[in-house]
């Protein structure tokens, strides 16, 4: 089992020696051109989670691909590129300039955009036509049937599957009124952990694809409990804002945890957690 | 980022009330205090994120903290006895330049958390100003000694006087005053923050033009840095 950060929950080049303790560095979301962001405030924290509305703030393609992307290759860290745009040709031309990476991470659920007009399995398709990388489908588990969209982007040429993205979510202050200044943000954190096994286990059955799993991982039990739902990998996002070791400390707990469930490895865990609900649909 | 990517452990010493404040006095261990205006993150017990604190104070062994209980986070730290341990992440990003000839420190209700330390690097007793909401708030100067002390109506900026180098902090309002009074001055910044490091991108500020980085580009910032309040149309 690989150990992943979630796009956008670090900068490596602000944190080199955090990405040094990575399996591989997941880049925050470029888009064709350069975005500043939403508005501060940003980001508030809930009971259980953390809301963001960050909104993409990015350099953009050509300077990500002239400035950043030699600089991150420099940390000779595995590189994967997380990719988002408006409309399939966005994703592909993006996709098409990629060299010298091992993955691209297509963003097809940023809670903080407005969606792309054309759907997660036109925009797989496009990316497949621009480019050999593996590429990596990021579902939102908001949709109403995400394994159905999981089929459409392995139909559609998608290498693997990145699940979960933050879901859409709101938080008032002392007045009711929104903290966040566009309103809405994304929620991330340990409320996301029973919602992100429920899509891996369901994306697992559904499509079989290599998938890294994320939401809500804290501790090596936790990303265990991925493995067992059929996650390959794992990312970690809100957990490193608190714990900038959480790379060395979920790997080093990995072990123990294994041994408490009885399971030789992570690998060895996989699919343990089948889900009855997915061996009961009439296949289609 | 500080020397260890791990946030480490310390244990709180004494906790102490400081008019509506309340200090913390953690073991220092092998952390640094690093230059005043910098910041440490401090595990907010039963939160998920930890929270930002400018360095108060630094006796031998010690690294002290003052805490507004303003909200669940901050609420759950003055809770803490002595004897509990917290995490705790820094120096984290820019604090104030110690080069200065003339210096004036002027600190506006928290505001006031980062001076004593400062007070102490540039050698001593540096002249001081304060201003608080109450006075209850205004208890807190004793951590400041020989610094004079102003509490609302009347504001801190009426005791800022020509000619010094101003090392500022204290709310939004106040730092948009002092950097029109004094284009020069150094100001420290607040933004709530998930990480302090870089990673999370929330703590964004208008600086040089662009929404930055806090964490990064400050606390401390140059006056000209962060765009002057737009002025009335004459």
């Amino acid at each position: 089992m690989r150990i992943l950060n979630a796009s956008g929950c670090l900068d490596a080049l602000a944190a080199p020696e955090v990405v040094r303790e990575l399996d591989a560095f997941v880049t925050k979301t470029v888009t064709p051109l350069p975005r500043e962001g939403s508005a501060p405030p940003r980001i508030a924290e809930t009971a259980h989670g953390m809301i963001n509305a960050i909104g993409l703030a990015n350099p953009g393609r050509e300077r990500f691909l002239d400035e950043h992307l030699p600089r991150l290759r420099a940390l000779g860290v595995p590189l994967w590129v997380s990719v988002g745009g408006f409309c399939a040709d966005d994703y592909a031309e993006t996709s098409s300039r990629l060299a010298g990476i091992e993955a691209v991470e297509l963003n097809l659920s940023c809670p903080n955009i407005d969606e792309a007009a054309d759907s997660a399995a036109e925009i797989v398709a496009a990316c497949r036509r621009a480019t050999e990388l593996p590429l990596y489908a990021k579902l939102s588990a908001a949709h109403p049937d995400v394994a159905e969209v999981a089929r459409a982007v392995a139909a559609a040429g998608a290498d693997g599957l990145s699940l979960i993205n933050t879901l859409r979510a709101m938080t008032l202050d002392k007045q009711l009124r929104p903290v966040l200044a566009r309103g809405s943000g994304g929620l991330s954190g340990p409320s996301l952990k029973p919602i992100a096994l429920h899509t891996v286990s369901v994306c697992h059955e559904a499509t079989g694809l290599p998938i890294v799993g994320m939401g809500g991982i804290q501790t090596g039990r936790d990303a265990l409990e991925f493995a067992a739902c059929g996650a390959r990998d794992v990312a970690l996002g809100t957990v490193l804002f608190a714990d900038p070791g959480a790379p060395v400390g979920v790997r080093a707990e990995l072990a123990a945890a294994c041994a408490d469930a009885g399971v030789a490895s992570p690998e060895d865990a996989q699919s343990l957690a089948k889900s009855p609900e997915t061996q009961r649909k009439v296949p289609a | 980022m500080p020397s260890s990517t791990s946030p480490s452990r310390h244990r709180l010493r004494a906790s102490e009330r400081v008019g509506p404040y309340t200090l913390l006095r953690l073991e220092r261990g092998g952390l640094e205090p690093g230059v005043p205006g910098q910041f440490f993150m401090l595990e907010a017990p039963g939160r998920l994120l930890p929270r930002p604190f400018s360095l108060c104070l630094a006796p031998p062994g010690e690294l002290a903290f003052l805490v507004d209980p303003i909200g669940p986070g901050t609420q759950a730290l003055c809770e803490l006895r002595a004897g509990d341990e917290i995490a705790v992440l820094g120096p984290l990003g820019r604090g104030y330049r110690l080069g200065v000839e003339r210096p004036l420190l002027v600190g506006g209700g928290i505001g006031l958390a980062p001076l004593p330390y400062l007070a102490a690097q540039l050698g001593g007793s540096p002249p001081a100003v304060l201003g608080f909401r109450s006075a209850e708030h205004a208890e807190a100067a004793t951590l400041l000694p020989g610094a004079e002390v102003v509490v609302d109506p009347v504001l801190v900026t009426e005791l800022i006087e020509p000619g010094f180098d101003v090392l500022a902090c204290g709310s939004e309002p106040m730092l948009r005053a002092v950097a029109a009074m004094c284009p020069e001055a150094q100001l420290a910044w607040e933004a709530p923050m998930a990480c302090g490091y870089g990673a999370c991108y929330g703590c964004v500020v208008e600086i040089d033009g662009a929404l930055k980085r806090l964490c990064l580009e400050g606390p401390v910032l140059d006056a000209a840095r962060v765009r002057a309040p737009v002025e009335a149309a004459a």
